[in-house]
C-alpha cells in the first residue's frame, strides 16, 4: 500500500495542481506535497520487507498491477523522492509564467519516475516509462530556452522510438514466457535461446541506452539540458536518467544474462568511447550547462560499462552512484540556475571573481566540483572506486582508458570553477550577490550529503545489497 | 437482420422529416433519436433478445463478432452526430437528405458485417459506396468538393469493377457466392485446374478491397477525397465506412488465404509496408492538417491490415479495439478541426490559449491516433504488434510498423506545437458548452479505454 501511495500522492496532486489559482500556492503547495512524498518514501525504506502492491488490471492480457518495493527500487525511489523537495526550494524563488501547471507537470513527471522504479509488471513499467516523458515534453516545450520546440522534440522522437522497439521486446518476451504474463518473475523465467536472446536483447538496450544515454544515441541530451528550464533539467540528469540505468538492473541483466555476457564487450567499448568524447567535448564547452552536459554523458557511460562487467563490486559501485550522481549533479544544476538568473550568462568566459561577490556560493560549488571529479572524501568517489575496480578486473587496458576520463573530468570540472569563481570581477558579475537562503540550505544539505557519504557509505551499500546478491543468485 | 431493416427504415424516414419538420436542429434530434433506436435493436439483436429472421438462404450470416462490430459503428456514428450536427446542418439545405444518406450508408455497413456470401458483400459495398458518392460532393457550389465527388465515384466505380470480376472468377472456379464453400474447395482442390481462376479472382477482391480501404499503393483517390469532401463527412468517411471496410476485408480474407499459399503474406507484408511507408512519409510533409489527417489515415490503415496479416484470435480483438480507438480519436479531432476555420498549421496557432478544452481534448485525441500510452490508441497498435508477434516468426514487420509509429509521432505532435507553443490568435466559430462537454466526454472515454481496454472487450465476450 506504502508503494502504491508514492505514485498516487504525486499523481492526485498534480492533477489538483492545474485546478490552483496562480501566484504562490502552486509552488508551496507542491513543495509540501514533495515533502509528504518524502516522508513516505523515508518510512517505506525503513521497514524491512518493503512495500508491494498487487491488484487485477488487464488479466486477459496477463498484466497485473504489481508493484515491488526491493533494495534497488528503495534506492531510486529514495532519489526521486529525495530531488523533488530540494528541486522544488532552489527554485522557490525563481518565477515561472502559469506556476499552477508548471508544478503540476512536474509532480506528474515524479509520479511517472516512481512508476518506473515500483513496476514489477512489464507492461506496467511500459506504462510508466512512457509516463514520465509527457510531462516533461510539456516542461521542456512551453518554459524552455529559444530552441525548445525542436530540441524538445528531438528528445521525445528518440526516447518513443527507444520504448517502441522496446515494446516490442516486451511483446516477445512475453510470448515466451511459460505463463503468458508480465510480470517480473515470469521475464526472469522465461526460456530464451542464446539466439533469441541475441536480437531482443538489443530491443531492450537500445531503449535504456537511448534513455542514460550512450554514445552514439546521446545527440539528444545536451540540447534537451541546455534548452529546459532548469528545473525539468534537475529531473532530467538527476532522477530520469537512471531510468535507463536502473532498467539495466531490473529488466535486461536477468532476463538475458547470455546475451548480455556476450555482448558486454561492445557495449563497455562503447560507453568507454563515449565517456572520453563527452570529456573532451567537455573541456571545449563555454556554456555552463552543455559543460554539466556532458560531464553526464561521461559519468553515466562509466556506470554502463560497469554493469556489464558482471562484478559485485562494480554492481556496488552503480547502485550508489545512481544515488549520488543523481544528488551531485541536481546541486551543479542548481549553481547553473543560480548564475543566470543572476548574471543572464551561461558563458564561462564572461564569468569571473563570483568568490569575491558570493563566498557562500563558491565554497559549496567547490565542494560540488571536487565530488563531480570523484576525489576521496566525497560521496562520488566510492562509487567511481568500486566500478573501476570491476573494470580493471574486466579488462586493464579498457580501465586504463576508462581512467583517463578522470583527469579530463578534473581538467573540465576545475576550469569551471577557476573560471566562474576565481580571477577578476568584470562588467557582468559585477552586480551579483550571494545566493538566497532557500538555495543555500538545498546546496548545503546537497555537500552534506556529499561529505558524510563520502566518509560512511555503508549504509546505502547496504540498501542494495540484496538487489545485488539477486543479480549474481540468477546467474 | 434488425439493424438492416431498421436502418433502411430510417433513412426514408428521415427523407420525409425534412418536409414536416422545419427547423433544422429538429431534424439533427430526430436522427439523434433514430441513432438511439437502431443501436439499441441492434444491441438487442446481439444479446439475441428481439432479431426478426428472414431466411436469407444462408447469404448472410450473423454472429456475435459481426452484431458487436455494427454497434460499434452505429454508437460511433452516433458521437459523430452529436459532437458535429451542427456543422452538417451549416453544410447546406437539405439537411435531412444527408441524415437519410447517413442510414443508408449504415444499411451497407450492417451487410458488412454479416455478409455471408460474395454477392451480399457486393451489394453491401454499393449500398455504403453510392451514398458517400453524394454526401462527398454535399457542397454543391465548391468546386473541390464536386471534384472530390468525381473522382470519388470514378475510383469506387473501378474498384467495383475489379470487385465483379473477382466474384465473376470465383464464381466460375467454385460455381457458389458462398464463403465457405470457395475456401473449403481452396483446400480440397488446391491443384485443380479451376484453382487459377480462383486465385486470379481472389487477388481481384484483395485489390478491389485495398481500394476501399485506401491501403497503397491504392490509395491515391483518399488524399483528395478527404481534403474536397465537406470536413464534417470526411470525420464519417475515414471513420466508420473505414472500419465496416476493415471488417469486411477481414471477413473475406479470414478463411481464403489457404489457396494463395506462402505467396498471401508475401503480398500482404508488401501491401502493409507500402501504406505505412507511403501515409507516414506523405503526412510528414503536408501543410494542411485535414490533408495530414488524410494521410495519417492511410498510414493508420496499414495497422489494421495487421489484423488481416496475423488473423488469430488477438487479432479479432484488435480489430474491435482499433476500431473503437479510431473512430472515438478521429471523430473527435475533426470536430476540433471544423471549428477552426483556417486547416493550416498555423490556424491552430495559440488554440491553447484560446480555447483550453479544445486543445486539451485535441492532445488526447492526438496522442491516442499516435498511440502513446494512457490512450485507447496504445492498446489498439498493441494488440496489431502483440497478434503478429504471437502469430510466430515475422519480428521484422512489427520493427517496421514500429518504427513509422514512431514517424507518424512527428505530424501528429505538430498539431500540438501549434496548439501549445506557438502564440497566435485562431479564427474559431461559435462553440456551445454542450460541444465542449461533449468533447471532454469523448476524451474521457478514451482515455479510459486506454486504462483499462477490458471493458471494450468484456462487453463482447458478454
Amino acid at each position: 500500500m506504502i508503494a502504491l501511495l508514492l505514485i498516487l500522492i504525486p499523481l492526485v496532486a498534480g492533477f489538483c495542481s492545474f485546478g490552483l489559482k496562480q501566484g504562490s500556492s502552486a509552488k508551496n503547495f507542491s513543495l509540501l506535497i514533495s515533502i509528504i512524498t518524502l516522508v513516505i518514501a523515508l518510512f517505506a525504506i525503513g521497514s524491512p520487507t518493503g512495500g508491494s502492491y498487487d491488484s487485477a488490471w488487464l488479466t486477459d492480457l496477463g498484466s497485473r498491477f504489481t508493484l515491488k518495493l526491493d533494495g534497488m527500487g528503495k534506492m531510486l525511489c529514495l532519489l526521486t523522492a529525495v530531488s523533488y523537495p530540494l528541486i522544488f526550494a532552489a527554485v522557490y524563488k525563481n518565477e515561472y509564467k502559469n506556476p499552477a501547471s508548471f508544478f503540476g507537470l512536474m509532480l506528474l513527471t515524479q509520479a511517472g519516475l516512481m512508476g518506473v522504479f515500483l513496476a514489477a509488471d512489464a507492461l506496467l513499467f511500459y506504462f510508466f516509462w512512457e509516463l514520465a516523458l509527457i510531462p516533461v515534453y510539456f516542461l521542456c516545450s512551453l518554459w524552455g530556452g529559444e530552441k525548445r520546440i525542436a530540441v524538445t522534440f528531438k528528445f521525445f522522437v528518440y526516447t518513443f522510438i527507444g520504448s517502441l522497439l522496446m515494446l516490442v521486446g516486451i511483446l516477445y518476451v512475453y510470448f515466451h514466457t511459460a505463463d503468458h504474463s508480465f510480470a517480473l518473475q515470469s521475464f526472469y523465467k522465461a526460456q530464451l535461446s542464446n539466439h533469441q536472446q541475441s536480437y531482443v536483447f538489443w530491443l531492450f538496450f537500445i531503449a535504456f541506452a537511448i534513455k542514460m544515454p550512450i554514445f552514439p544515441l546521446h545527440t539528444w541530451q545536451p540540447d534537451a539540458y541546455e534548452q529546459a528550464p532548469t528545473a525539468t533539467t534537475m529531473v532530467l540528469s538527476g532522477v530520469m536518467v537512471k531510468m535507463g540505468v536502473f532498467a539495466v538492473f531490473r529488466w535486461l541483466l536477468p532476463v538475458f544474462p547470455n546475451a548480455a555476457a556476450n555482448n558486454s564487450f561492445v557495449i563497455i567499448i562503447l560507453s568507454v568511447i563515449g565517456m572520453l568524447y563527452a570529456s573532451l567535448i567537455a573541456i571545449k564547452q563555454d556554456d555552463i550547462k552543455r559543460l554539466i552536459a556532458y560531464s553526464s554523458i561521461a559519468h553515466i557511460g562509466l556506470m554502463c560499462a560497469a554493469m556489464f562487467t558482471n562484478n559485485k563490486a562494480a554492481f556496488d559501485g552503480v547502485m550508489i552512484q545512481m544515488f549520488f550522481h543523481g544528488v551531485n549533479v541536481i546541486g551543479l544544476w542548481i549553481v547553473a540556475d543560480l548564475i543566470e538568473k543572476q548574471l543572464g550568462t551561461r558563458k564561462l568566459s564572461e564569468l569571473g571573481g563570483l568568490a569575491q561577490k558570493a563566498p557562500a556560493m563558491a565554497i559549496l560549488l567547490v565542494v560540488m566540483a571536487l565530488a563531480n571529479v570523484a576525489l576521496p572524501l566525497t560521496n562520488a568517489f566510492i562509487g567511481e572506486f568500486l566500478m573501476f575496480s570491476g573494470l580493471f578486473q574486466y579488462n586493464l587496458f579498457i580501465a586504463a582508458a576508462a581512467g583517463v576520463s578522470i583527469i579530463l573530468a578534473a581538467v573540465y570540472t576545475l576550469n569551471m570553477v577557476q573560471s566562474v569563481i576565481y580571477g577578476n570581477l568584470n562588467t557582468v558579475t559585477e552586480k551579483a550577490t550571494d545566493i538566497s537562503l532557500n538555495v543555500k540550505l538545498v546546496l548545503v544539505i546537497i555537500a552534506i550529503t556529499i561529505i558524510v557519504f563520502g566518509v560512511f557509505p555503508q549504509p546505502m551499500i547496504d540498501l542494495t545489497k540484496t538487489s545485488v546478491e539477486a543479480l549474481f543468485v540468477k546467474k | 437482420m434488425n439493424a438492416i431493416i431498421f436502418s433502411a427504415i430510417m433513412g426514408v424516414v428521415m427523407m420525409f422529416s425534412g418536409i414536416l419538420l422545419q427547423k433544422k436542429s429538429a431534424v439533427t434530434t430526430t436522427a439523434i433519436v433514430s441513432l438511439i433506436l437502431l443501436l439499441s435493436m441492434n444491441l438487442l439483436d446481439s444479446y439475441s433478445i428481439f432479431s426478426i429472421n428472414v431466411d436469407t438462404h444462408d447469404l448472410l450470416h450473423f454472429n456475435k463478432f459481426g452484431l458487436f462490430f455494427n454497434s460499434i459503428l452505429i454508437a460511433a456514428t452516433l458521437i459523430f452526430v452529436m459532437l458535429c450536427g451542427s456543422d452538417i446542418e451549416k453544410t447546406g439545405v437539405n439537411v435531412a437528405d444527408y441524415y437519410a444518406l447517413i442510414f443508408f450508408v449504415l444499411c451497407g455497413t450492417s451487410i458488412l458485417t454479416s455478409f455471408n456470401g460474395l454477392l451480399m458483400l457486393f451489394l453491401g459495398i454499393e449500398i455504403m459506396s453510392i451514398p458517400l458518392y453524394i454526401l462527398t460532393g454535399a457542397e454543391k457550389r465548391n468546386l473541390k468538393s464536386n471534384e472530390a465527388s468525381l473522382k470519388y465515384f470514378l475510383m469506387g466505380a473501378f474498384s467495383t469493377g475489379l470487385l465483379l470480376m473477382g466474384i465473376a472468377l470465383i464464381y466460375g472456379a467454385t460455381g457458389s457466392f458462398s464463403l465457405q464453400v470457395s475456401s473449403t474447395m481452396a483446400v480440397t482442390a488446391g491443384a485443380m485446374p479451376t484453382s487459377f481462376l480462383q486465385i486470379a479472382g481472389l487477388i481481384l477482391l484483395f485489390v478491389s478491397m485495398c481500394f476501399k480501404v485506401s491501403a497503397a499503393p491504392f490509395h491515391f483517390w483518399t488524399p483528395d477525397v478527404y481534403d474536397g469532401a465537406p470536413s464534417v463527412f470526411t470525420s464519417f468517411m475515414a471513420t466508420v465506412v473505414k472500419a465496416a471496410g476493415f471488417f469486411a476485408f477481414l471477413n473475406l480474407f479470414e478463411s481464403n488465404t489457404a489457396i494463395l499459399g506462402p505467396s498471401w503474406k508475401i503480398l500482404l507484408s508488401f501491401v502493409i509496408v507500402a501504406t505505412l511507408l507511403v501515409g507516414n512519409i506523405t503526412a510528414v510533409f503536408q501543410q494542411s492538417i485535414k490533408r495530414m489527417l488524410a494521410y495519417s489515415s492511410i498510414a493508420q490503415a496499414g495497422f489494421m491490415l495487421f489484423a488481416l496479416y496475423s488473423n488469430n484470435d488477438l487479432a479479432k480483438e484488435g480489430i474491435l479495439l482499433y476500431a473503437v480507438a479510431y473512430c472515438l480519436a478521429t471523430i473527435g479531432f475533426f470536430a476540433i478541426l471544423i471549428k477552426v476555420k483556417d486547416y493550416t498549421f498555423d490556424g491552430f496557432n495559440g488554440l491553447a490559449k484560446a480555447q483550453p478544452v479544445l486543445a486539451f481534448t485535441g492532445v488526447v485525441f492526438l496522442m491516442s491516433l499516435a498511440g502513446i500510452p494512457l490512450t485507447a490508441g496504445f492498446f489498439a497498435k498493441y494488440y496489431m504488434l502483440a497478434s503478429v508477434v504471437k502469430s510466430g516468426g515475422s519480428l521484422w514487420i512489427v520493427l517496421v510498423a514500429v518504427l513509422f509509429a514512431a514517424v507518424s509521432v512527428y505530424y501528429y505532435f505538430r498539431v500540438i506545437q501549434s496548439m501549445y507553443f506557438k502564440e497566435g490568435v485562431p479564427e474559431i466559430s461559435s462553440i456551445t458548452p454542450n460541444f465542449k462537454l461533449g468533447l471532454i466526454l469523448v476524451a474521457s472515454a478514451v482515455i479510459l479505454i486506454g486504462v483499462l481496454p477490458s471493458i471494450v472487450l468484456n462487453w463482447f465476450y458478454f
